[in-house]
């Protein structure tokens, strides 16, 4: 359900009585905006698209390539591909004729996504408790709250890490899961808070009000009318937490230990290291990481304004 | 809950402690302190630390039990304001304060006190002048392009069309992309024997091209990947601007015959300005901080040409040990963030308030 709810906007979880309202706020953006301009707009788009979307395109195709191939000159649109690349960066062999070895990559996304998937679940978890305080109950100095926020999170990372750094390691959690996993709730709460409190800010508060006079407790309320309402949200708000972690890389390179390393760390020091002419390698590396991620903007079209600037700006 | 009937606050202190009611936060604090005082010296490290671990979780309990329906707010928002407080705040301030001390993380030697010295030397430091000098080029040829590319593709897209959805999408995935795959990329594109730019050059002058080698060319093949990425950023802040103009406008207009030029400024400008503006900033915001791309492009180079001034902090902090000396300059780093982002903040509420009746 939280799929099709992602892709529809956020509306489509909506109890039955605001359909009328939905259908009223879609006629009204309706009569806005700057008219059709037929087929031949799509032409200059396409092109415009495709020319924009080529270096994305390019290596995705490099890694279907041979080395050779990959490094052809003139560069080659038409080849005969080949899956080695993918194969290879999982276990292959270092020297022309040795051993093949693992290289680690399947521990590396593992982490990745480990480290994500939990930190955004725990992040998600305390801030959305947190953006239903701000929006329903607010305190003295809410926006204040609200701003201090927000600013942690815009923070250049470099700055935040200099101080973490050094707590970490005097206590010992660099390089562990529970260290970095920590750091990315902090990175990701900000952004959670935001995102749902945007959310919960455009409900309607009819039906709550409704429930509270028919007696329902404040966690019942919670749990059994807003929550509900704003599941698109929430899946759209996990998406786009679980992309800007999977793509973090400053905390990542300082703090992960051999064994915690996430991708974009392991992709930066091949770039260097002894796949640094292979080319096709890079490229299938590169691919197996960004094909989560073009899936997912994909089914986040709707939310993307409101994901990018974390909430600040709804439409 | 317990809490039926409100303990009466005129109550003796040592009776409001003692009370063995759930709401007793008092008594629970002190709980929690005598407790962690007792089984600190007394037991193994490894129990005493589940000890005062479940001790603290008695506390908790009993400070939530107090606020229950009383400070709802406060109590929704404890734990995301003590996470941050944790995990960034004190955090900050501790650099804060060791900014003022001589320190470096790979020495055992305890920090002396050396009073703004640090700043001093910061401030006094050509070096930081020219990274400084470095990280504004690249922010105003970044932001410019964006905000000039990310506007034409916004016209481009503005109108309804066959297939638009799914050609937006192809411009909006580089901005979804990590720096590093984006870093990675480049390099290859960018790569004297192999790279289609060297390649698409020494079709017309059959020389092979090498641009990161020169000042400008490495400013010109960062600022191209940046701007690549982030274009579409501001394509879709302005394109939320243009579909919220009403069309009756664009009727009257046609109406009375007014130029394509007029229209633009009398009737889409006032629509957009405050979206490019909030765009305006926020990249600039992000540009500041530009460090990962110039990491993984150039590293710094030709010389330090294209060292941005976060990529001197991470060399100071993490090459050069310095730790007090970059915890310094980042502060004067962080304020002008802090500054910038407020400014965003402000425009985006004023924006959200004036958007909200309609």
């Amino acid at each position: 359900m939280t799929d099709t709810a992602a892709n529809s906007g956020n509306f489509s979880s909506v109890a039955t009585p605001f359909r009328q309202f939905i259908s009223a706020a879609q006629a009204r953006r309706s009569s806005r905006g700057v008219g059709d301009a037929g087929w031949g707009r799509t032409l200059g788009a396409a092109i415009v698209s495709i020319i924009y979307f080529f270096p994305v395109f390019w290596i995705i195709l490099t890694s279907f390539k041979t080395y050779e191939d990959a490094l052809a000159v003139p560069a080659k649109f038409f080849f005969t591909p080949t899956l080695d690349n993918f194969a290879q960066v999982f276990s292959r062999a270092y020297s022309a004729g040795g051993p093949v070895v693992n290289t680690g990559f399947a521990l590396y996304f593992f982490n990745s996504l480990f480290i994500s998937g939990v930190s955004v679940l725990l992040a998600l978890a305390i801030g959305t408790v947190a953006a239903f305080g701000f929006s329903r109950y607010p305190l003295k100095g809410n926006d204040t709250y609200l701003f201090m926020i927000l600013t942690t999170r815009m923070l250049p990372a470099i700055v935040v890490i200099i101080p973490i750094f050094i707590m970490f390691r005097v206590t010992h959690l660099a390089g562990t899961y529970a260290g970095i996993i920590a750091l990315y709730t902090m990175f990701n709460l900000p952004f959670a808070i935001w995102m749902m409190k945007s959310f919960f800010d455009e409900l309607a508060l009819d039906v709550e009000d409704a429930a509270r006079l028919d007696g329902s407790s404040d966690v019942r309320v919670f749990f059994k009318i807003c929550l509900p309402q704003v599941l698109a949200g929430l899946a759209a708000t996990a998406v786009f937490g679980l992309i800007l972690t999977w793509n973090e890389f400053l905390f990542a390179l300082l703090l992960s230990g051999v064994e915690t390393r996430t991708v974009p760390v392991a992709m930066s020091q091949t770039i260097g290291g002894d796949i640094g002419v292979r080319w096709g390698l890079l490229a299938a590396i590169e691919t197996l990481f960004l094909i989560p991620v073009i899936i997912v903007t994909f089914a986040l079209q709707n939310q993307l304004l409101r994901g990018v600037t974390f909430g600040t700006i709804k439409r | 809950m317990t809490t039926t009937t409100d303990f009466p606050d005129s109550a003796p202190l040592l009776q409001r402690l003692t009370a063995l009611r759930w709401d007793n936060w008092r008594g629970g604090l002190l709980v929690f302190l005598v407790g962690m005082a007792i089984a600190i010296p007394l037991l193994p490290p490894a129990y005493s630390f589940y000890v005062s671990a479940a001790l603290a979780a008695l506390f908790a309990a009993t400070v939530i039990v107090n606020a229950w329906g009383r400070y709802t707010g406060g109590l929704l928002v404890a734990p995301a304001l003590a996470l941050l407080f944790v995990m960034n705040i004190f955090p900050l301030l501790w650099s804060f304060g060791l900014s003022f001390f001589s320190y470096r993380a790979n020495r055992a030697r305890a920090p002396t006190w050396v009073g703004l010295e640090n700043y001093a030397n910061v401030l006094n430091d050509s070096e930081i002048w020219d990274r400084l000098h470095n990280t504004l080029i690249l922010v105003i040829m970044t932001v410019t392009t964006q905000m000039i590319v990310g506007f034409l593709l916004a016209l481009l897209f503005s109108k309804q069309f066959p297939l638009r959805r799914f050609l937006l999408i192809l411009v909006l995935t580089p901005m979804m992309l990590s720096f590093v795959a984006v870093g990675a990329f480049f390099r290859y594109y960018y790569d004297p024997t192999f790279g289609l730019l060297s390649q698409a050059v020494r079709l017309i002058t059959g020389q092979p091209f090498i641009l990161m080698s020169t000042v400008w060319g490495s400013r010109i093949g960062i600022v191209f990947a940046d701007a690549w990425m982030w274009s579409p950023f501001v394509m879709l802040l302005v394109l939320a601007g243009l579909v919220s103009v009403p069309k009756y406008l664009y009727e009257a207009a046609a109406i009375d015959r007014v130029s394509q030029w007029r229209q633009f400024w009398s009737i889409t400008f006032p629509y957009i300005r405050g979206l490019m503006l909030l765009a305006l900033l926020f990249r600039t915001i992000e540009a500041f901080k530009l460090f990962d791309l110039v990491f993984l492009l150039t590293n710094g180079g030709p010389g330090t040409a294209t060292e941005t001034i976060a990529l001197r902090v991470y060399r100071i902090a993490f090459e050069n040990n310095k730790t007090s000396e970059s915890a310094a300059l980042a502060y004067i780093l962080l304020f002008t963030v802090i500054v910038l982002t407020n400014l965003y903040l402000y425009f985006a509420t004023q924006r959200a308030k004036e958007a909200a009746p309609s």
